[in-house]
């Protein structure tokens, strides 16, 4: 664990003290400190193309009264940035009168190691994984044009101080392993993009020769897509697969669960709580609580131990995603979603890992049922209009399906739904959920942070396909 | 305030010769201190205000042609000691790459100009409460207006990039930017969009009250809209989305991509990629341009490029490093373009509108769906229908697809181009995309 005061003019008792007193007539508010180690080891175009190590140290000082948020943060841990951090604090909150809400709760579960993954390989055997990577590929498929290949490696210290001296902490490893094939043919260029990650020391995915699975994945999904044809325009079924696909249940219905949209009133989700949202067999949780995933938090960015929020259960809406603000706000509890990028942010209630459960049918009963749609299997990024609750996501590797049976391979199409009624049209879930791989990073105002998703093969019965043949 | 230059070329030069010492045979360094201020308004009071003060050093040793980097927000000399350390150590444990280099002493640039890019004024938080409240008053006169949010921010930065070639410079810059985010509602549909104007000086910044209005009519005219049929149809893109294509276009002419060989352009210089009239310039000397810049990250001077001449690409966007790959030399793009913007065409707004009994103008995209690899272009979008030039009825949960390569092809600019960012477009028509709708 980091000590922030260590090498700083500014004692923890003097840092208390300043705490309790700039929140003392406010509701709510914390110093949030953060110590990160990062580094990224690159191999392009047949050469290490970049290795570099990052070293990040700064305070976020907040007080928050009534819906007023004031925010002050440096990378100075000094007496006079602490002061300086709060006379603009109590500037900006002149007329607070509220009084400091000391409850928050307390667990004692853990849900990864406190490892530096970093340290724990050198970098001449990252290096060598690398190499290694680029030579099976190229020596695996002649048509292989490019290889790029990553390791990002984290650890990350925060500690949370808040008025009256309460402490939390908590040390957040985070690794990820990315191959990206770019395959030519008869003119033709297509890419394949695979990669693993979660909150675990870069052996848990690259133990002896693990890392060749992630290779295979990656020209497999390139060489189906050397082969793939114009998508269809139009409204049709679409049939989902397990796993990573579940960026659609993200984008389509997670965010627009967030607390604070729904406080505004911003969120198409905002007066429909206790209402039918998705088809009955619909059971869909935010969960910070498994072990050594990527979207996985001891305590969320405020200190509160995270859970497993069941937000929509057998279709019916249950619960939003709070941070400690709009939970309070709300007049309900934090459900430990409270995130942040790191220091420079502002808390904002996000997901965790995000996960449709099993229901019991099986995906080739839901292939068999179409007569004309797609078969989507795996996915590049997407993005929701929160207001409009309109969502899209796209498509890296997706087939036709024709009268029951999967077809030709096609390129890559965006989808796009309507949140609020894509469940509804959820015609059949399978027995077969699945985790992510563990890449995933969420956008929000400006702030990205890792999550998880999951879900077993869906059939929709209508979503908008966005492809050039009509 | 933010750090003075003096501070900030003793850190700098503290690094290189620190590097220097432990092994290194080359090094640059970039410092850099950013100080902003925001306050945040909703519903017509304030709701957050936040200070940032960032500062930041990132290192780049050498060691013949081994390279590796090293970035801290920390500049305390222990903590620097200790990331030079190992950063030089890494550079030993590195493979070789033959095209590693600082950039070549004759490129670098050697008389600074002032661009006019830092204006000293500093804007007190109750002034910008008070632009604020002016903003909401005007984006709230309608009733249909539920909810509004607003932002002012002053940023004010400043950095020195130095490196072992002898090379040592930087300078202040300064942003005023406020933007206004509405959401309209009807009993059929809620919906939300903005407006925004960033300067480099407070007082050329967009009135508060025009803003804000802009900000609600251009919410209000989204509400009820329909899905329409799909089809082959000419697409008009609004300003702020027609830019979006001209960076699309600047990440495929990008050396990484060209020399990687992972762009839809590779090997099209002097080869006609856009309809004939087309001119694409970047101009890195404007004054007070919100992408002015006097030299690249690597210290490189940047002349004006005209990138694309009737149609003709005639330049790719080089940096030192893939410059030397594709044996060319670097044009100063390392970090990207400056202010990159197509020409004007010569037809106005209205008559573009005209120009197809039938178009659909597009004012929104969603998604992430542009492929630099194959040119395939596939976006979730938001707009208009437009009959006889006339706006009839928005239009949302469709997609627009094509390829760039025929996109690029068929664009028709109008005349009514403004540098509002630091890419900007015309309005521009592109025919023959299709439209996925019902």
């Amino acid at each position: 664990m980091s000590n922030f005061f260590e090498k700083s003019d500014l004692s923890r008792n003097e840092a208390e003290n300043i705490i309790s007193d700039t929140l003392q007539k406010c509701d709510d508010g914390e110093l949030y400190l953060e110590n990160s180690k990062s580094e990224t080891i690159l191999l392009d175009d047949n050469k290490i193309k970049n290795s570099s190590y990052n070293s990040d140290l700064g305070f976020g000082f907040r007080a928050i009264s009534g819906e007023v948020v004031a925010y002050s943060h440096s990378n100075e841990i000094s007496k006079d940035s602490l002061k300086q951090s709060s006379e603009n604090l109590k500037s900006t909150l002149k007329s607070a009168r509220g009084s400091y809400n000391h409850e928050i709760p307390k667990s004692n579960k853990k849900y990864y190691d406190n490892i530096n993954p970093i340290e724990q390989k050198s970098l001449k055997e990252k290096i060598d994984i690398l190499n290694d990577v680029n030579n099976y590929l190229r020596s695996k498929d002649s048509n292989v044009k490019q290889v790029t290949a990553n390791f990002l490696g984290e650890q990350k210290s925060i500690e949370i101080i808040r008025s009256g001296g309460e402490t939390l902490s908590d040390v957040r490893p985070l690794i990820r392993f990315n191959v990206s094939v770019m395959l030519e043919k008869d003119g033709r260029k297509e890419s394949g993009v695979y990669g693993v990650g979660g909150r675990q020391s870069y052996d848990s995915y690259l133990k002896d020769d693990n890392w060749k699975s992630v290779c295979d994945e990656a020209l497999r999904i390139a060489t189906v897509n050397l082969e793939s044809k114009p998508a269809p325009a139009g409204e049709m079924k679409v049939v989902l697969g397990p796993g990573w696909p579940a960026i659609l249940i993200h984008e389509a219905v997670g965010h627009g669960l967030e607390g604070d949209f729904n406080r505004k009133k911003t969120s198409a989700f905002h007066n429909l709580m206790g209402q039918r949202v998705a088809s009955e067999g619909v059971t869909i949780v935010d969960d910070g609580t498994i072990d050594n995933r990527r979207g996985s938090l001891t305590i969320d960015d405020e200190g509160t131990p995270t859970e497993k929020t069941v937000l929509i259960e057998n279709g019916i809406l249950k619960n939003f995603m709070q941070d400690r603000l709009n939970a309070r706000l709300m007049n309900t509890r934090s459900t430990g979603s409270g995130r942040r990028e790191n220091y420079r942010h502002i808390v904002l209630p996000r997901m965790r890992n995000t996960m449709m459960q099993s229901g019991n049918q099986t995906q080739d009963e839901m292939i068999r049922s179409v007569d004309k749609g797609i078969f989507a299997v795996s996915f590049g990024g997407g993005q929701v209009d929160i207001t409009s609750g309109k969502f899209v996501f796209n498509c890296t590797e997706a087939y036709e399906i024709v009268n029951g049976k999967i077809g030709s391979p096609i390129k890559g199409a965006t989808l796009i739904g309507d949140g609020p009624s894509i469940l509804k049209e959820v015609s059949m879930v399978g027995n077969d959920m699945m985790m992510d791989p563990g890449i995933g990073t969420c956008g929000k105002a400006g702030q990205g942070v890792p999550v998880g998703v999951a879900q077993p093969s869906i059939l929709i019965n209508r979503m908008t396909v966005g492809g050039t043949k009509l | 305030m933010v750090k003075e230059q003096e501070f900030l070329e003793k850190k700098a030069s503290y690094c290189l010769d620190l590097a220097k010492k432990l092994g290194a045979t080359g090094s640059s360094v970039v410092v850099k201190n950013s100080v902003s201020e925001t306050v945040n308004f909703r519903n017509k009071k304030l709701d957050e205000s936040n200070r940032s003060d960032d500062l930041g050093i990132s290192i780049t040793t050498y060691i013949g042609k081994k390279k590796s980097s090293i970035s801290s927000s920390n500049l305390l000399n222990d903590n620097l000691n200790v990331l030079i350390e190992k950063c030089v150590e890494t550079t030993k444990n590195t493979p070789e790459d033959e095209f590693n280099s600082l950039p070549d002493r004759d490129l670098l640039a050697k008389k600074v100009k002032d661009l006019n890019l830092y204006d000293n004024t500093h804007i007190e938080n109750d002034q910008k409460i008070s632009y604020l409240k002016k903003l909401e008053d005007a984006a709230s006169h309608d009733k249909k207006i539920v909810n509004t949010e607003s932002s002012f921010t002053q940023n004010k930065s400043n950095f020195v990039l130095a490196n072992t070639e002898g090379f040592c410079d930087g300078y202040k810059t300064s942003s005023y930017t406020a933007s206004s985010v509405t959401v309209a509602k009807d009993e059929k549909s809620m919906e939300r969009d903005y407006e925004y104007s960033s300067k480099c000086f407070l007082k050329d910044l967009d009135d508060a009250d025009e803003l804000g209005k802009l900000a609600a009519d251009q919410t209000i005219r989204k509400l009820s809209p329909q899905k329409i049929g799909s089809e082959k149809i000419a697409i008009i893109f609004d300003k702020r989305i027609a830019m979006g294509m001209l960076k699309t276009f600047a990440s495929a002419i990008s050396s990484s991509a060209i020399s990687r060989g992972t762009s839809f352009l590779k090997d099209t210089v002097n080869q006609k990629i856009f309809s004939d009239k087309i001119n694409v310039f970047d101009r890195p000397d404007m004054p007070k341009g919100l992408g002015s810049r006097n030299f690249d990250s690597e210290g490189v001077k940047t002349d004006t490029l005209k990138l694309v001449d009737q149609g003709i690409l005639k330049h790719y966007l080089l940096d030192t490093y893939n410059g030397k790959k594709l044996n060319l030399k670097s044009n100063g793009r390392c970090g990207g373009t400056s202010n990159l913007y197509f020409e004007n065409g010569n037809i106005n707004f209205e008559d573009l509108l005209n120009l197809n009994s039938k178009s659909l103008y597009i004012t929104e995209t969603i998604g992430h769906g542009s492929n630099i690899v194959t040119g395939d272009y596939s976006v979730g979008a938001t707009g208009f229908l437009v009959e006889n030039g006339e706006f009839k009825y928005p239009i949302n949960e469709i997609t627009i697809a094509g390829n760039f390569k025929d996109m690029f092809q068929n664009i028709t600019l109008a005349n009514d181009l403004e540098f509002k960012y630091a890419t900007n477009s015309p309005t521009m028509l592109i025919e023959g995309m299709v439209v996925a709708g019902k």
